[in-house]
């Protein structure tokens, strides 16, 4: 039953692929024709602020919600619902009932999934102590603090070993040290053939973990692809400090440069690095700092997307 | 269909467990306790009141041997009517002022006499505020014209040989039967309305919904719930049928065996109870869950428990009116349309041996069940999951 992988996925070589997905609720357009295509076994991340869309999509690659039009193929079946015992689901906001135990909330989540309860228990009991949480499996759920109730809604996600794996905003929510536990997890699930697909709105737990990513803004795709490919949309950023003020070497900075405080700012010009350094030292710049800087994920994102929606997520993130 | 099935049962088990196996489920078993006491409580105060207050009480100004005759007569219609429907009469010996003691035993207080019956048996006088009480009038002529005939005359021998039953006291048994079990199916169903209809309040409020509609179908969730509540209250009845028939059998002569045979025989009429109860709850619940499903808080819930409660005993008056019928065409409506079906049924198990009907009322109201499960959980995707693309009504019980 798990990870069998079936053979129109496997010819593929897509765990989901999305088309045109259009979602509206009453008049507000909540989705705007995403499509998205997401091999198996990569890590796959969602990015885009607070109201993107990215829930709602998760939503309709899950069966939860059906699209007002386009197409869903999910684990081969275009009914997400027939491949629910090999999809794992962390929602944004957890789901979870406060008065079960911690091992049965676990063993619960798999049997739901079509895992048998006696296994869901004992895969349970070995989970929870993996993640030092042995203690609490008998423990009510609403004695465990937020963070490990939540670890425990992970646990029960993962129990059934699922093919494919979606977290809304997972790291919401959790400490420093679960958050690389978090991570960790997921980079062993995807060693161990399962497709990740998470959203975030902070930027560096993409950078860190995927492979592929889709932006979304505004209920629209604005970039899907590798994580380099978003990155090589940007010029390598060149931070230069000198000791002389003025002379010839002012010619060789680019007209769109900025100062940022005793540092000179702007983009690698399209010759590279060689003929700038030829023109710096030859002009008399007396090079103090010379620093070639690849452009990050942020600043593709702020690329990509625009301003508003990178200050969005900024503002999310220092929430 | 295995794997909905399976979906259900996985809901339908954590929800028994978490009903079954929670202390406030030992309140719900009690709960038949409180209606009892509170009839007990209010019936004793009501027959207190109604045997200090309304029986009349009649003095009678006579010498001693005519007030027995009188009384005699009054024992035997006392014996006839039941004590508390028969007047009280009270012995005074007649005085020298008879206006004088009439005005004053008009005037007492304790006990509070409402006539004064004077002079003797074939030349009785009466004088009391009787103006609005023909029935105590109509009493005492009676206990006169008994007291007159000589003892040797007054009460006919009547030899009776008593048979087991007859067609005239069967169906006044199965009628008592059938308002019995209808009253008691009406009322279990009512005690479990307003619990099926907060039964997704905890996934909505938890989120927990989000997880279980990613899982499975939602009208498999809805299906799981609703046998989870039907489970529990089988459990429940199941406590309640045993306490009820152990008390009976302690408090009663003959103990259970005294109630009256319905007319399809007890063990079909009990299987019968178990299957209608069964249709009864699942139809309401289908309905309730899927109103239910539409609240987000438990304010709502209550708020809607009253319009329902009212629908409810409406539904009961339409099966009830076809009880003394079972086989008019009112009978016939209340038994067709869904949501009475099952309690008229019920009643007609008892008065009517036939079993047909109920084959083809059980799969009528089985029918019902699905069709309603199936639009409850679409118009859950519609409304609270805000799912799906708008149908017309007629496409909206499709399958997703």
């Amino acid at each position: 039953m798990l990870r069998q992988v079936s053979d129109k996925m496997a010819m593929s070589g897509l765990a989901v692929e999305a088309v045109d997905l259009v979602k509206d609720f009453g008049e507000t357009r909540a989705v705007d024709g995403v499509s998205l295509a997401v091999p198996t076994g990569t890590i796959y991340g969602l990015l885009g602020p607070n109201g993107a869309g990215k829930t709602t999509t998760l939503r309709m690659l899950l069966g939860i919600i059906d699209p007002s039009s386009g197409s869903r193929c999910v684990l081969g079946r275009e009914r997400p619902l027939e491949a629910a015992p090999e999809i794992g689901y962390l929602p944004e906001e957890r789901g979870i009932y406060p008065a079960m135990h911690a091992r049965e909330a676990i063993a619960f989540m798999g049997a739901l999934r079509g895992l048998p309860l006696a296994e869901g228990r004992r895969r349970a009991d070995a989970l929870l102590a993996e993640h030092d949480l042995g203690d609490w499996a008998k423990k009510p759920i609403r004695t465990l603090s937020k963070g490990m109730a939540q670890i425990v809604q992970l646990l029960g996600t993962i129990v059934h070993n699922p093919r494919l794996i979606v977290l809304d905003e997972p790291f919401a929510g959790l400490d420093a040290i679960n958050q690389a536990r978090l991570e960790e997890l997921i980079r062993r699930e995807t060693r161990a053939g399962a497709t990740v697909i998470f959203s975030t709105h902070v930027i560096a737990h993409a950078e860190r973990l995927c492979e592929q990513i889709a932006i979304i803004a505004k209920g629209k795709v604005v970039f899907d692809g590798r994580v380099d490919e978003a990155r090589s949309r940007l010029s390598s950023i060149v931070r230069l400090r000198t000791r002389a003020t003025d002379g010839p070497w002012r010619a060789a900075i680019p007209a769109g440069a900025r100062r940022e405080g005793p540092e000179w700012v702007f983009e690698l010009p399209e010759g590279g690095p060689e003929p700038l350094l030829k023109a710096l030292i030859d002009g008399g710049a007396g090079i103090e700092t010379l620093a070639i800087e690849r452009p990050g994920l942020h600043d593709a994102f702020v690329a990509i997307a625009g301003d508003k929606a990178a200050a969005e997520m900024g503002q999310e993130k220092s929430q | 269909m295995m794997r909905f099935i399976r979906g259900a049962w996985v809901i339908a088990r954590r929800d028994f467990s978490a009903t079954v196996l929670s202390k406030t489920f030992i309140f719900f078993l009690l709960a038949p306790l409180f209606p009892a006491a509170m009839g007990g409580l209010f019936g004793g105060i009501g027959a207190r009141v109604a045997s200090q207050a309304e029986r009349p009480v009649v003095a009678v100004v006579a010498p001693r041997d005519e007030f027995q005759r009188l009384d005699s007569a009054r024992d035997q219609l006392a014996a006839a009517m039941g004590e508390q429907a028969v007047i009280k009469i009270v012995h005074y010996s007649p005085e020298s002022d008879l206006a004088a003691q009439q005005k004053r035993l008009l005037a007492s207080r304790s006990p509070p006499i409402r006539a004064v019956m004077s002079g003797d048996l074939d030349h009785p006088r009466l004088v009391g505020a009787l103006g609005g009480d023909p029935a105590t009038v109509g009493q005492l002529k009676l206990l006169i014209a008994n007291a007159r005939v000589p003892d040797d005359q007054a009460a006919p021998v009547l030899p009776i040989t008593d048979v087991h039953s007859s067609s005239g006291s069967l169906a006044a048994d199965r009628v008592t039967t059938a308002w019995i079990a209808q009253a008691a199916l009406f009322f279990l169903t009512l005690m479990l309305s307003t619990m099926v209809m907060s039964q997704l309040i905890e996934e909505k409020s938890n989120k927990v919904i989000e997880v279980i509609a990613a899982a499975i179908r939602i009208d498999a969730m809805f299906v799981g719930k609703l046998f989870a509540m039907l489970a529990a209250s089988v459990f429940a009845l199941v406590v309640w049928i045993c306490a009820g028939a152990l008390l009976l059998q302690m408090v009663t002569h003959g103990g259970v065996r005294s109630l009256p045979t319905p007319a399809i025989g007890w063990p079909a009429f009990l299987s019968l109870a178990v299957i209608y109860f069964a249709m009864n709850y699942l139809l309401f619940g289908a309905a309730f869950l899927t109103i239910g499903a539409q609240a987000s808080t438990a304010r709502e819930v209550q708020t809607m428990s009253l319009p329902v409660t009212f629908a409810q005993m409406l539904i009961f008056a339409f099966a009830a009116s076809a009880i003394n019928a079972p086989n008019s065409g009112e009978a016939l409506a209340a038994a067709i349309f869904p949501l009475s079906s099952p309690l008229t049924m019920l009643a007609r198990a008892a008065e009517q041996p036939e079993l047909w009907p109920h084959i083809a009322a059980i799969l009528w109201q089985a029918a019902w069940v699905g069709l309603i499960l199936r639009l409850g959980s679409q118009l859950f995707r519609r409304t609270v999951l805000k799912s799906g693309p708008r149908l017309p009504w007629w496409r909206f019980g499709r399958a997703y």
